[in-house]
C-alpha cells in the first residue's frame, strides 16, 4: 500500500512535469493570461478608481464578487469551528 | 489550558507591544490603496494582537478586554458591511458591488469607487479579525 502511494505520486509528478513544458515562460508578455484583460486593468486602474495599488482595485472592485465569496468562506469556517468545538450550549430536551 | 504567563518580562512586553500591533494593523488596512496590504492582511494582524494578549495575559484578563463571543459577531458585521455596500449600489440603480452607483452627492465616479473599496476593505478586515479570534477561542475552549 505504501509503495502504491509512492508510485502514484511519482507518476503524478512526471505528469505535471510533462504538462509544465507547455506553460508559457515566466513573465512572458504574450502569454494568454497577460493579453486578455490584464492590460485594461493596468492602464485604467487609476482613472477608474484613483487607487495606485492595482492589486487592491482588482481585488475589491473589478473582482468584488470573488472577495465577497472569500470572506463568506472564512466566516463559514469560523462558524463551523464555533458550532463543532465552541460554546454550543446543549440545552435540548 | 491557557494561563497567565509567569514572567514579568513577558507580561510587560505584551502590554507594550499589543497597542502597536493594533496601530500597525489599522495602518495596513488604511494604506491598502497605496501599498501592499488591505483587509485580509490587516484583519490577520489585528487577530494576532488579540491572540498574543490571550497567550500572555491568560484567559481571565484577556476575556475581559475582548470577550470571546464578540468574535463571530464582529465577523458577521464585517460581512454585512461588505454586502451592504454592494446592496446600496444595487438599490441606487447600479449593479451589485458597482461602487460607481453609490448614492453620494458631490463626488465623481473614481472617488466613489475609492471609498467603496475602503468600505469593503474595512468589512473584510472586521470579518477576518472576528473569525480568526473566534476560531482561536473555539480551539482553546476548555470543556
Amino acid at each position: 500500500m505504501k509503495w502504491l502511494g509512492i508510485i502514484l505520486i511519482a507518476l503524478f509528478a512526471a505528469f505535471l512535469f510533462y504538462a509544465e513544458a507547455d506553460m508559457p515562460a515566466y513573465g512572458d508578455p504574450g502569454a494568454p493570461g497577460s493579453v486578455h484583460v490584464t492590460p485594461e486593468y493596468i492602464e485604467r486602474t487609476y482613472e477608474d478608481t484613483h487607487t495606485p495599488n492595482i492589486v487592491t482595485s482588482v481585488l475589491a472592485d473589478y473582482r468584488g464578487y470573488d472577495t465577497l465569496g472569500e470572506t463568506t468562506v472564512i466566516f463559514t469556517a469560523g462558524l463551523i469551528c464555533y458550532l463543532l468545538l465552541g460554546g454550543w450550549k446543549r440545552n435540548d430536551s | 489550558m491557557i494561563a497567565r504567563h509567569n514572567s514579568l518580562i513577558v507580561n510587560i512586553a505584551c502590554r507594550v507591544i499589543v497597542p502597536f500591533i493594533f496601530l500597525y494593523a489599522l495602518c495596513v488596512i488604511m494604506f491598502g490603496h497605496y501599498s501592499p496590504g488591505g483587509g485580509f492582511q490587516g484583519g490577520t494582524i489585528l487577530a494576532a494582537g488579540v491572540i498574543l494578549m490571550r497567550l500572555c495575559l491568560g484567559k481571565e484578563a484577556s476575556y475581559k478586554k475582548f470577550p470571546p463571543r464578540l468574535g463571530l459577531i464582529l465577523g458577521g458585521i464585517g460581512i454585512l458591511i461588505y454586502s451592504g455596500t454592494g446592496l446600496a449600489a444595487l438599490l441606487a440603480g447600479g449593479n451589485y458591488l458597482d461602487y460607481a452607483a453609490l448614492p453620494v452627492q458631490g463626488m465623481d465616479i473614481p472617488d466613489r469607487r475609492y471609498y467603496g473599496i475602503l468600505f469593503v476593505e474595512l468589512g473584510v478586515a472586521l470579518g477576518v479579525f472576528g473569525v480568526l479570534t473566534s476560531i482561536f477561542d473555539s480551539l482553546t475552549k476548555e470543556k
